[in-house]
């Protein structure tokens, strides 16, 4: 199974799809449904097992189905990412983020009353910013 | 320095190839060879946006990779070349006899008529063949998607079954 979603909320509601290696997007849609119930906004692809025609056929499929219009995806030079970017060139509504991570998803997630496009402007700002180091980094000798 | 791994693999640029082998091998550029992305501008591009900055792509039909073969060699950095699927890796090792040593299957995924090998390598019949007349070059063949992963060898690989 290469696709799948966090809950039972209809479609129309499916405001992203998150596409990633392995398990990556079901587990991170899993922890923004653990943090706020709000899962079922997103849908999950993997590209296990699938070459690159079936991942954008699969990613194609889930974007008619839902009407999503924001694609995430786990890494800048994964097949997800050129998938979507292949895809985007005949679809030029559709927004594509890369390198997601939770707290990105999660604000995304908590935006839900606007417009995805203009969600992702804070959004994204939160996943940047979420990259910090603590304690003493050693210096470089 | 000769060329670090000459890989077969339908998603061509993608997370095993620029981190997977890319970090450990500290490679530095890809060679793409596919004769339909070697003159398409917007596949290159799409595929040069792919790559981590330190790293470069160079496009190339199989005749002009053939020709070029030891010019890469004496590329100081290291390199890979990359085919998207086992057809172009057999016109290649053909176009160049006995330079290419060594051939990585990493990624033949499911499809209509492949029968599963492993659980990256699906095969047609005429694939198989495609693999062997690899061998018959006299280049050693091995399936390995990741470096941390076993090199299965060609015999192996065909007498093993995988689902999808």
């Amino acid at each position: 199974m290469t696709e799948s979603s966090a809950g039972t909320t209809a479609a129309s509601t499916v405001r992203g799809i998150v596409a990633g290696h392995g398990t990556f997007a079901s587990g991170i849609i899993s922890a923004v449904e653990q943090i706020t119930g709000r899962g079922a906004q997103f849908i999950a692809v993997s590209n296990t097992g699938l070459c690159l025609d079936d991942i954008q056929g699969t990613l194609a499929q889930a974007l008619d189905r839902t009407g999503a219009r924001v694609i995430f995806t786990d890494l800048p030079a994964g097949s997800c990412t050129m998938a979507v970017r292949r895809m985007i060139r005949e679809r030029p509504g559709v927004l594509l983020v890369t390198g997601v991570n939770l707290s990105l998803l999660l604000d995304f997630a908590m935006q839900d009353h606007e417009d995805p496009a203009q969600a992702l402007q804070s959004a994204l700002d939160r996943g940047r910013a979420s990259m910090v180091v603590h304690g003493a980094v050693p210096a470089v000798a | 320095m000769p060329i670090a791994l000459y890989r077969i693999d339908d998603r061509l640029i993608h997370g095993q190839v620029v981190v997977g082998w890319g970090q450990p091998l500290e490679l530095r550029f890809i060679v793409l060879v596919d004769d339909d992305v070697a003159s398409s501008e917007w596949e290159q591009e799409l595929y040069r946006m792919g790559v981590p900055p330190e790293m470069s792509v160079h496009f190339h039909t199989v005749d002009d990779a053939a020709a070029r073969l030891a010019e890469f060699d004496r590329n100081p950095q290291p390199g890979i070349v990359l085919v998207g699927d086992i057809g172009t890796m057999e016109r290649l090792v053909k176009a160049a006899p006995g330079h290419i040593r060594t051939v990585n299957v990493g990624g033949v995924h499911h499809s209509p008529g492949r029968t599963g090998r492993l659980r990256y390598v699906f095969l047609t019949g005429a694939e198989e063949a495609g693999l062997r007349a690899i061998e018959a070059q006299g280049v050693e063949v091995t399936a390995q998607d990741v470096p941390t992963a076993r090199a299965v060898p060609l015999s192996e690989l065909l007498a093993s079954s995988a689902s999808a």
